[in-house]
C-alpha cells in the first residue's frame, strides 16, 4: 500500500479507477443484493419509531450486533399484530443499502413473533388494547331481555350454527321470530360483513336481541370474530348482542365485547330463549298463587268478621240493654214498694178520717133507725105533716135504701 | 285484554307483583279483588302468547336508503345455492 502513496499523484491517478460516492454505493448495493437473496433474520426490536408517514423504522439486534430495519406501511398494515420494542421476532427481509445515508439495512417483508403464533399475539394485543380502552367494561353491558319476541341472527346461512339455532328455538319457544342476516363468517372480508350486518340490524331496530356467531373451527377459521372492526360494531350496537362462536372453551374478542357470551350457537338460544314449558309452569304457578292469596284473604276477612261479631265492642250494646233491663226491673220494684206504702198510708189516714166523719154524718143517724122524708117532685125535706097533702108523693131515705110512697092520711098534731 | 303494547316480560313481572301484593294481605278487600281480576286476565293473556303457533324464519334484506324488508327463508335452498 505504502508503495502506491510514494508514486507521484498524477501517475497514480492515471493508473487507478476512481469511483464517485454514488458509483461506489451502487457497487455495494448490487453486491449486497446479489449476494443476499431475501433471508430470515432473528433478533429483538429496539428503537422503534413510526413517523407520520406510517412507515416503521427499528433496529434488529442481538447481544453482539445490530442492523437497521425498515417496515413499509402497507406491509405493516397487513400484519395481524402490532410490533413493539423488545419483541423477539424473525423477519423475512431483503438486505440492501440506503444510499442517502450509506447504511445497509433490512427491508422487512414479513414478521413472525418468536415463541407465540402471529394470530395468538394479535389476539392478545387487541384484547389488551380494547380492554384498556374500556370496550369490555361491565358498565357497557346491556341487559338481555328476559322474554325476547324477535331475535336477530348474524351467521352463515349454510353453516351448522343457523341449523342448531333453529332446532333449539323450535323446541324451546316456537312462536319467537327468528330473523337471519346472512354473512360470510370466515375468509377475507368476513369481519367487515359481520360488522355491517350488526349496523344494519341497528338501523332496522325491530329485534330484541342479536346472536352473532358461527360453529367451531380453528383459530384461523374464527379469526373474523377476533377482528377489531367486529369488536367495535358489537360495542356500539344499541341492541344487546350475544356472541356464540365455536364449540370450544376459547374466547374470541367478540365474546369479550358482547353483552353475553355463549359457548356455542345452541347455547346462545338456550340462554336467551325461555323454555315454553317452564314458562307455562311459571304462569300456572303464578295464577295458583293468585287464587291461594285470594282465598286466604277471604278466609282472613271471614275470620275478622267473626271475631268482630263476638268482640266485647259489639257485645256491649246488648249487655247495656240487659243491664238497663235489670235496672229497670229494680226501679219498677222500688216504685211498686213505694207506691204500696203510700197507698197503705193513705188508706190508714182515710179510715181515721172517715171514722171521725162518721160521728158527724147524717148517715150515722140513719144507721141508728132515723129516716129522712122528701116531698116530691122538689125533693124538699119534710119536717112537719102539715106541709103535705093527701095523694102527694114522698121519698123516704133510710139507712139502707129509700122508699117511694103516696100520702093517704095526714095526722097533724 | 289489559293495557296495549303489553310485552310478555311486563305481563309476567306485573303478575309477580300482583301475587306478592295479594300474598301480603295488606290490601283493602276491594283493591285486592280488582287486582286479582287483573292478575287472572294477565295469566290468561300470557298462556295465550305462550301457546301461539310456530313462526317461520325470515331473512333481513336491506333496501334503498334505510329501508328493510323481511323475506321468507328456506334453509334447504340456501344449502344448495
Amino acid at each position: 500500500m505504502s508503495a502506491i502513496y510514494s508514486l507521484p499523484m498524477k501517475e497514480l491517478l492515471s493508473q487507478v479507477k476512481i469511483y464517485s460516492v454514488w458509483e461506489l454505493t451502487q457497487e455495494i448495493k448490487s453486491t449486497l443484493d446479489q449476494t443476499f437473496p431475501p433471508l430470515w433474520v432473528e433478533g429483538e426490536i429496539s428503537n422503534l419509531s413510526q413517523p407520520s408517514s406510517g412507515h416503521i423504522y427499528f433496529t434488529l439486534k442481538d447481544e453482539s450486533a445490530q442492523i437497521r430495519s425498515v417496515l413499509w406501511k402497507n406491509i405493516a398494515l397487513g400484519l395481524p399484530f402490532r410490533i413493539e420494542d423488545g419483541m423477539h421476532i424473525i423477519v423475512l427481509a431483503k438486505l440492501s443499502v440506503y444510499e442517502r445515508q450509506g447504511n445497509y439495512q433490512l427491508y422487512v417483508e414479513d414478521i413472525h413473533p418468536v415463541g407465540i403464533g402471529r394470530l395468538e399475539l394479535a389476539f392478545q394485543q387487541l384484547k389488551e388494547r380494547l380492554y384498556k380502552e374500556g370496550l369490555f367494561d361491565e358498565e357497557h353491558k346491556k341487559p338481555i331481555p328476559k322474554f325476547p319476541q324477535r331475535i336477530g341472527i348474524i351467521t352463515s346461512p349454510t353453516g351448522a350454527a343457523i341449523r342448531d339455532i333453529v332446532k333449539v328455538a323450535r323446541r324451546r319457544f316456537p312462536s319467537i321470530e327468528l330473523i337471519l342476516r346472512p354473512v360470510r363468517v370466515q375468509g377475507e372480508g368476513a369481519a367487515q360483513e359481520i360488522a355491517r350486518a350488526i349496523s344494519e340490524f341497528n338501523q332496522f331496530k325491530d329485534v330484541d336481541v342479536l346472536i352473532v356467531g358461527r360453529g367451531g373451527g380453528s383459530l384461523e377459521d374464527l379469526w373474523a370474530f377476533n377482528e377489531e372492526i367486529v369488536a367495535r360494531a358489537i360495542f356500539s350496537s344499541r341492541i344487546p348482542i350475544v356472541s356464540a362462536v365455536g364449540h370450544q372453551i376459547d374466547f374470541t374478542i367478540a365474546d369479550f365485547a358482547a353483552d353475553l357470551r355463549a359457548a356455542t350457537p345452541s347455547a346462545a338460544v338456550e340462554m336467551i330463549m325461555p323454555d315454553r314449558k317452564e314458562l307455562n309452569k311459571e304462569i300456572r304457578n303464578l295464577s295458583q298463587r293468585l287464587f291461594a292469596a285470594q282465598q286466604s284473604m277471604i278466609n282472613s276477612y271471614e275470620q275478622r268478621l267473626k271475631s268482630v261479631l263476638t268482640s266485647y265492642g259489639l257485645r256491649r250494646p246488648a249487655d247495656l240493654i240487659l243491664q238497663n233491663r235489670q235496672r229497670l226491673d229494680e226501679l219498677i220494684r222500688q216504685i211498686a214498694v213505694a207506691t204500696s206504702n203510700l197507698i197503705q198510708r193513705a188508706k190508714q189516714t182515710f179510715s181515721t178520717t172517715v171514722g171521725k166523719l162518721d160521728a158527724l154524718s147524717p148517715l150515722a143517724v140513719l144507721e141508728r133507725g132515723y129516716s129522712v122524708c122528701y116531698k116530691l117532685p122538689e125533693r124538699k125535706i119534710v119536717k112537719s105533716a102539715v106541709n103535705l097533702k093527701v095523694k102527694e108523693e114522698i121519698e123516704t131515705l133510710l139507712w139502707k135504701g129509700k122508699v117511694h110512697s103516696r100520702v093517704q092520711t095526714i095526722y097533724p098534731e | 285484554m289489559p293495557a296495549k303494547k303489553l310485552t310478555f316480560e311486563k305481563a309476567v313481572s306485573r303478575l309477580e307483583e300482583i301475587a306478592e301484593k295479594l300474598e301480603s294481605g295488606e290490601l283493602p278487600l276491594e283493591e285486592s279483588l280488582k287486582i286479582f281480576k287483573e292478575g287472572i286476565e294477565l295469566s290468561r293473556w300470557c298462556s295465550q302468547v305462550l301457546n301461539q303457533t310456530e313462526s317461520d324464519i325470515k331473512k333481513l334484506v336491506k333496501l334503498e336508503g334505510k329501508k328493510f324488508k323481511l323475506e321468507a327463508l328456506d334453509l334447504e335452498a340456501e344449502d344448495e345455492a
